[in-house]
């Protein structure tokens, strides 16, 4: 019975989705494909035939849009057919990001919630530390990240720590902005309740403020991880393309390589999909702890 | 006129007024009142009378504009600071998140009881208003009467012998109001509490109260104050004596003058 509810309710729908979306996948790649194909062709002195144009257009070295096969097949060769150590494998690469892409998410969380614990708890910090917070983002970071590169260089700090900085600039911001609602949360009633028991800040913080918060801080913290892999790829794009999944795509893109542009996107997505599922089951798992209506 | 030390609550033409944008509003005018220990005593009055507002004075949840006021003969905020009260809210206020009995433990461990001063005090207060058992249950798993016993035993867990309830019954309904009432009577009976309680129901008023005070609004005042003359021990059933009955004819005319006064 629920097996056949969870098929209905949570398979059909997305497996539909994934199968229409893979079918006007390949219709666009033996569209976009067909010229160079016509091209070669017309430049050999022959006439290609349909089923041959379609099969070419599945095959190419360098296509326009790679066919799903093509890159599903490159995703395996570099994560199951590559030792993880060698530069090859795309596994070795996902770790790079996905190091820098913890370390400032971290740093962000860290930074995000104490800042948002100041904001409420100190008017002068409301008033002025506010607007700063939004101001932050309204700075394209592919601007930013290559003087915050630049810069740390300069004073000695490369590897790691740069690219994370440059996560944790773009994963506060959700922190604090939910963690300001969330503190902000408990209804007048449960703080005049702290106030009748003459209890400290520091009680009604945590006896209060804080559990009130939770539900806030990990809707922020689901957008805080997914954006601070964004940024540790934003932030090995001007790094000099070393290593990373950032790196990856600026050395398809520099040689032409679509089919390893669009793999490393892939892995990028999963990782994605993986910490956000990951921070999902955290929020479930916290919630249930504190009681929270099944 | 000085307040009157050996009472546990006394005001003297005390007052509040609430600045708002639309110009001062007039809370309370004028209140004289003195609460005896182990009285219980009723506001009733329509909305806007002032009476909630009179016990959030008490609680040193709002601060009087004009007069004197005395809890125990401290100041609202000496008072508090001691823990001289347990206030029951309109709602229950029960944190989602916490058992009935880590609801219950809330001011205990805030007050920095130890543990197992702790746990004997949920035990005896859950037990005082009937919840034995349902401790380790969430707020959410209770009844909305349920909830509001469980605030009540918070409210009793440390040792406040004034107990101020605002309308803690209100939005129950009457069933459960009329039981819940027997039951604080009850409560009332074993503690030896002071219980100041605002209500809007005139049945609920005279059945519990020793002194009724009835208030009106525009501005917020006490119109009539009547001292009780029902038994200590009240069933159900004297709600339909001529001696209940008159009483509740008394509340009844002093809410209609004061109502009038506004027409």
């Amino acid at each position: 019975m629920r097996q056949e509810t969870f098929l209905r309710d949570k398979l059909l729908p997305i497996s539909t989705v994934i199968v229409l979306l893979i079918a006007i996948w390949y219709v666009a790649a033996v569209f976009l494909n067909a010229p160079f194909e016509r091209d070669t062709a017309a430049r050999a002195g022959t006439e290609i035939g349909f089923s041959d144009l379609l099969r070419n257009t599945m095959a190419q070295e360098r296509p326009v849009l790679p066919a799903p096969h093509q890159v599903v097949a490159e995703i395996w060769d570099t994560t199951v057919n590559k030792a993880v150590t060698s530069k090859r494998s795309l596994v070795y690469h996902a770790w790079i990001t996905l190091s820098a892409t913890l370390l400032g998410f971290g740093i962000g969380a860290a930074l995000g919630i104490l800042l948002a614990i100041g904001i409420v708890h100190n008017r002068a910090m409301d008033r002025s530390l506010m607007p700063w917070v939004i101001a932050s983002q309204t700075i394209p970071i592919l601007a930013i990240a290559p003087m915050i590169i630049v810069v740390l260089n300069a004073i000695g700090i490369a590897g790691l720590l740069p690219k994370a900085l440059i996560s944790t600039y773009l994963s506060f911001f959700p922190v604090v902005v939910g963690m300001v609602k969330g503190l902000r949360s408990p209804e007048t009633i449960q703080l005049d309740l702290m106030h009748t028991y003459n209890a400290s800040p520091a009680q009604t913080f945590w006896k209060l403020r804080w559990p009130s918060s939770m539900p806030y801080l990990f809707t922020s913290l689901k957008v805080a991880v997914a954006i601070s892999l964004v940024g540790a790829i934003v932030g090995e794009l001007p790094t000099g393309a070393v290593a990373g999944l950032g790196a990856r795509l600026l050395a398809g893109s520099y040689y032409g390589q679509t089919v390893q542009i669009w793999a490393a996107l892939f892995m990028a997505a999963a990782l994605a999909a993986v910490l956000v599922m990951i921070v999902g089951a955290a929020h479930g798992a916290v919630l249930k702890r504190m009681g929270a209506k099944p | 006129m000085t307040s009157n030390p050996a009472s546990v609550v006394s005001a003297r033409n005390l007052g509040l007024t609430f600045e708002t944008s639309d110009g001062p509003v007039n809370a309370l005018t004028g209140v004289n009142l003195d609460v005896a220990k182990g009285d219980f005593v009723s506001f009733i009055g329509p909305s806007g009378c002032g009476k909630t507002t009179f016990l959030r004075v008490i609680a040193d949840l709002e601060r009087p504009t004009a007069g004197t006021i005395a809890i125990n003969g401290m100041t609202p905020e000496e008072a508090r600071r001691r823990r001289a009260y347990g206030y029951v809210f309109q709602a229950p206020a029960l944190y989602p998140w916490r058992t009935i009995e880590k609801n219950v433990a809330l001011p205990l461990e805030i007050m920095g009881y130890p543990r197992e001063e702790q746990k004997a005090r949920i035990e005896r207060t859950l037990e005082l208003v009937n919840l034995s058992g349902f401790g380790k249950k969430y707020p959410w798993q209770l009844s909305g009467g349920m909830q509001q016993r469980a605030s009540i035993a918070r409210a009793l867990a440390f040792d406040a012998d004034l107990l101020l309830m605002d309308e803690p019954f209100g939005a129950l309904d009457e069933i459960v109001r009329d039981h819940l009432n027997e039951q604080l009577l009850k409560l009332w009976a074993r503690t030896d509490k002071t219980i100041c309680f605002v209500t809007h129901s005139i049945p609920e008023a005279v059945y519990l109260s020793t002194k009724i005070v009835v208030m009106s609004p525009r501005p917020g005042r006490v119109t009539d104050i009547i001292e009780s003359t029902l038994p200590k021990e009240r069933p159900l059933g004297i709600r339909e004596t001529p001696e209940f009955l008159e009483i509740a004819h008394r509340v009844r005319e002093g809410l209609r003058a004061g109502h009038s006064y506004d027409e």
